[in-house]
């Protein structure tokens, strides 16, 4: 990556501002608008809430031309290597926030149909809970993404964990007491 | 190019090169619908049905696309820039919801079932009610069928609203998008007044309501009901006397009324053929039958025809919630049923069966005695319908939820025939569908 | 869960009689038993003759069949039915819709499980396709003669039919312990 080879002295380090601050600047998203979620980022994108104060107005449809994807819904299992092969064909560098419940954890929706939380896919950088989130939660997320990218903190964690917040699942399977159902 | 082994193939699912498709699919694909002798025989004349598969071209559509209607994929044969199969692959948004009904008490369930066709909540929470109303055999007071009318009818105007901004969006005209949903911040900010949130709001209940209306509504409607219809006579000069528009819409995606029906569309797309089914009207819920208001129909079929019918519906929605104005009762927003409605919260303090009570409510939840039932409302989309079977206890045996927009995809391949790609687009995004209401 | 009472079969006509042998001739319509279900009626004719009926609903004005789908009784093996309905253990559900005048009825068939095939009704209305290939694709019901039986809602390779009662409804447990540091 451009950024994080260079030899860092007081020469690069305002070259470094310089290209940080035109990153986070004008972050395109690209379009990966699932369910819910995706109203209510149509509806940050929109005059009332305004994306484009933010220099992200410009949805790109194309993951080819997109910095950043905000998965906005439930990933289901069919979508799953959808949303892969859409992240892989996204050019470094690039950024996921997962936004709403279903996005970050699996939601309401804990079955067989929802992968639970698309850090299980991607590596996401930000998180934005709600079930829809609204807009202003969402710009808050977009916000803290501007940080991270601003002090560098994102290319750090990146290297540390290399994934999400490292969720645990349990060694058994979990039956609530009294389900009624005929375990296979 | 890319270092992932993600499969997004479905294989079976997908469209087939016509030597691997059998017969009767490929008639399926091309739309033919009406096949029996006394049907009309269905072929767009001028394109012929011989191609070779070389000359023939299999792209696809989505499921991510810059089109709004969710994660959508169409998979079109194509013969330069003319559509001759079409067909949808679902399925992308599954997300197993009836599955998880069974699972969550009836109470619950509304917080389930409003995430189906997320932009009109209300609908879906009231077709699930009705079905739990009906199964325990309860009546909703008169206040409380108001309000979910009032509700009601607003979320048509915002769905409606939204589809004239992805539709403009789809079509070309990126500024309707913003004006779209400038007016929907105004419903979006009346619906978080009184239900708490922008959407999915699970505020229609088995029962009734969740909370009453809050003080002042009445003059938060009538600013929305002021500004609105100026806006729309902005929309039909931006839209209906715009000769682009016209022609990119006039005469594209044509459906015949026995295709139509044929095809289980409802909602706006069926009425766009001339058939004048509205479950508002055939088979009245709630206090429908005690407000006027007209069935809009169109004649043609086309997509200029289903934008008219839902613009003149948002008009139609504003003449009912100016009737639920005048006529909104006084009284209780829940039924006092003590099956179903938990005692105030201030009794639980005095009163140790109260709180007892409060408690089997809300740990174990209501029994509904055994039966199923089918309950149907009119949602901007079509027929919402929810069939509900319970087996006396606190959690439903199963339920179904008939979706609109399921039916509805099934238009695609007779719509699409023999139009250009742009044009499938302004179908599709005529057709307004809803993922979550598709794949469920 | 405690059964709402004795008698409550609300499936079957709540007419006096209908336990009984001196119970009337049972209704019949387009070929199959009729019952009413909190006011709708509900026919019920064998898998044999199931298309046949379907066949009689559509010319008797039943133009548009709204939704069909199905319902698993594995955990209900002893539902109440109308005398002479064998219960099995998958019941497809078909809804018709008559649009002038505007009536509905349901039609339920009884699926064994041992051989879960029914007759498509596709070829009466072209609407069925979608619904027919979920109920395959969620319930494991296959429908002769309908032009694409494929999976149309789980992936192509996806094992097992999920709304089956013997199917889990997939509940992944997480335990939930302090996030890592962030630096």
């Amino acid at each position: 990556m451009g950024l994080e080879d260079l030899n860092h002295n007081f020469l690069t380090g305002a070259l470094e501002d310089v290209v940080k601050w035109a990153r986070y600047r004008s972050i395109w998203p690209a379009t990966f608008g699932l369910a819910c979620c995706a109203i209510e980022m149509m509806g940050t994108g929109a005059a009332n809430f305004d994306l484009a104060r933010f220099g992200m107005e410009v949805w790109r449809a194309s993951p080819r031309q997109a910095d950043l994807m905000i998965v906005a819904g439930r990933v289901s299992q069919k979508m799953a290597p959808v949303l892969r092969q859409v992240y892989d064909q996204m050019m470094e560098p690039k950024w996921v926030i997962s936004m709403g419940v279903c996005a970050s954890t699996g939601g309401m929706f804990n079955n067989y149909a929802i992968v639970q939380g698309v850090d299980q896919i991607v590596p996401v950088d930000v998180y934005a809970p709600g079930c829809p989130p609204g807009p202003e939660t969402l710009i808050n997320a977009i916000l803290t993404l501007h940080e991270k990218i601003r002090t560098g903190e994102i290319t750090r964690r990146r290297e540390e964990t290399g994934a999400g917040a490292g969720v645990q699942l349990a060694d058994e399977p979990f039956v609530p007491a009294g389900a009624p159902r005929v375990q296979a | 190019m890319t270092s992932s082994s993600a499969d997004t193939s479905e294989h079976g699912q997908e469209l087939q090169p016509r030597s691997r498709t059998a017969e009767a699919l490929l008639e399926v694909e091309r739309g033919a619908v009406l096949r029996l002798p006394e049907g009309a025989a269905l072929d767009a004349g001028d394109v012929s049905v011989d191609d070779l598969d070389d000359e023939t071209m299999i792209i696809n559509l989505g499921p991510q696309h810059p089109s709004t209607h969710g994660v959508l994929r169409v998979m079109l044969e194509l013969k330069g820039e003319t559509v001759l199969r079409t067909k949808p692959v679902i399925g992308y948004l599954h997300t197993g919801m009836e599955k998880t009904a069974e699972d969550l008490m009836y109470a619950q369930g509304s917080t389930n079932v409003t995430r189906m066709d997320y932009l009109s909540p209300f609908f879906n929470e009231c077709a699930y009610s009705m079905a739990v109303e009906a199964l325990l055999g309860i009546e909703v007071p008169e206040r409380a069928q108001w309000i979910r009318m009032l509700m009601m009818e607003l979320n048509r105007m915002s769905s409606h609203i939204l589809f004239l901004a992805t539709n403009g969006l789809d079509m070309g005209a990126t500024s309707m998008m913003i004006y779209g949903w400038r007016e929907r911040e105004l419903l979006l900010a009346f619906f978080e007044r009184v239900t708490g949130l922008r959407m999915n709001h699970n505020y229609i209940r088995p029962g009734g309501v969740a909370a009453d209306l809050p003080d002042g509504w009445r003059d938060d409607v009538r600013d929305i009901l002021e500004v609105i219809p100026g806006r729309l006579d902005e929309y039909d000069d931006l839209f209906t006397n715009q000769t682009v528009w016209r022609q990119r819409s006039e005469g594209v995606g044509v459906i015949t009324p026995e295709q139509a029906v044929a095809l289980s569309l409802t909602g706006p797309n069926l009425r766009s053929t001339g058939v004048p089914y509205d479950v508002r009207a055939d088979f009245p819920y709630l206090k429908y039958d005690e407000v006027d208001f007209d069935v809009i129909t169109g004649t043609v079929g086309d997509v200029f025809d289903r934008y008219a019918i839902r613009i003149s519906e948002v008009r139609e929605s504003m003449k009912i919630i100016e009737q639920v104005l005048d006529r909104m009762p006084k009284g209780d927003y829940r039924s006092q049923d003590s099956k179903v409605t938990p005692p105030p919260r201030a009794r639980i303090d005095e009163s140790m069966e109260a709180l007892i009570h409060h408690f089997k409510l809300f740990t174990e939840g209501f029994a509904v005695p055994p039966g199923e039932v089918y309950t149907a409302v009119e949602s901007p989309r079509g027929e919402t319908g929810c069939y509900l079977v319970s087996d006396g206890s606190s959690r439903p045996y199963r339920m179904h939820w008939r979706g609109p927009s399921f039916a509805n995809l099934q238009a695609l391949p007779v719509m699409m025939r023999g139009g250009f790609v742009a044009d499938g687009i302004a179908v599709i995004s005529s057709l307004d569908p809803v993922l979550g209401d598709v794949d469920r | 869960m405690p059964d709402a009472g004795p008698a409550a079969a609300a499936e079957a006509d709540p007419a006096p009689g209908t336990v009984a042998d001196a119970a009337p001739e049972p209704e019949r319509r387009a070929g199959a038993l009729v019952t009413s279900s909190l006011g709708q009626d509900v026919l019920h004719p064998d898998r044999d003759a199931y298309h046949a009926t379907i066949e009689a609903l559509k010319a008797d004005g039943f133009a548009m069949c709204t939704d069909v789908t199905a319902v698993d009784y594995l955990l209900r093996p002893a539902r109440v039915l109308p005398p002479g309905v064998a219960p099995e253990r998958f019941e497809v559900v078909v809804h018709l819709l008559s649009l002038d005048p505007p009536q509905r009825v349901r039609v339920r068939v009884q699926v064994p499980e041992d051989d879960p095939r029914l007759p498509t009704i596709w070829d009466l209305y072209a609407g069925a396709d979608f619904y027919e290939r979920e109920v395959y694709d969620l319930m494991g019901i296959v429908f002769d003669g309908h032009p694409d039986m494929t999976r149309i809602m789980m992936p192509e390779d996806w094992e097992g039919h999920p709304l089956r009662k013997d199917y889990p409804v997939g509940h992944v447990p997480v335990r939930f312990k302090a996030a890592p540091p962030t630096r």
